[in-house]
């Protein structure tokens, strides 16, 4: 269910950057690059357990399903807050340099 | 258990070997290629320090979140020894082996995938290339 999750990420997020490329203001590749290593990561996880539990992996108790959706969205969203900081110390708009500087016009 | 480990470990290197790449590059080499509304498009040859930083992004990212998870199944601890694996030498053995069977396996999943990025935009290189000399 984690790595089925972060799959979903990664493709709505390289949707998200493939629509707006090649223009990547928002830096939404940091994401792609995150999620899609994650699941790459996740999926040989998955691979040997597969080999250990063969067809028993398919049919998970619902409590594991479930921590595992959990756990699977908190990863979504630690992924969200790394690229939310690294955009916010970036700043491609220049939005925090504008608002940090902004001069009180009388 | 710290099956993470061996990516980071390989996030390390490239990531000293990109700055170092980097460094020694000089001025990208430009390509002219021709579109479709028989104007000329300028593209520039991908230098191999960014290639390389696709590796870097995803053994990072990669090893980011999975550390998480890590630290969600109580495998990784905020205080000494940080593996809860290390403490006792019967799973901190069970730990090697996994490091060296997921581990590098994941490892040389994502260096697998980089490796295919690299064929495919080499041959969109020699691709635009050709194009550029048929042109001339």
């Amino acid at each position: 269910m984690t790595l089925l999750t972060t799959v979903f990420a990664a493709i709505i997020c390289t949707i998200i950057w493939y629509k707006n490329a090649p223009k990547d203001e928002m830096k939404v590749g940091i994401l792609c690059w995150m999620y899609w290593g994650a699941s790459l990561m996740w999926l040989v996880d998955a691979i040997f357990e597969y080999a250990e539990l063969h067809a028993e992996y398919f049919t998970p108790a619902p409590v594991d399903m479930l921590n595992d959706f959990y756990l699977g969205l908190s990863v979504v969203a630690l992924g969200m807050i790394i690229w939310l900081v690294i955009l916010l110390i970036k700043d491609p708009k220049g939005v925090i340099k504008a608002a940090l500087f902004k001069k009180n016009k009388k | 258990m710290a099956c993470f480990l061996v990516p980071v470990a390989e996030a390390v290197v490239t990531t000293v070997i990109t700055k170092a790449a980097k460094s020694k590059e000089t001025e990208p080499s430009a390509l002219k290629v021709k579109t479709d509304n028989d104007s000329f498009e300028v593209e520039i040859k991908i230098p191999f320090s960014r290639k390389l930083k696709w590796l870097t992004n995803l053994l990072w990212g990669g090893s980011i979140l999975l550390a998480f998870e890590h630290v969600w199944h109580g495998e990784v601890v905020p205080w000494f020894p940080f593996l809860t694996a290390a403490s006792d030498p019967a799973e901190a053995s069970a730990m090697l082996s996994e490091m060296a069977t997921v581990g590098v396996s994941m490892a040389v999943l994502i260096t697998a995938v980089w490796g295919v990025m690299l064929l495919v935009t080499n041959a969109m290189e020699k691709k635009a290339l050709e194009a550029q000399t048929t042109s001339n």
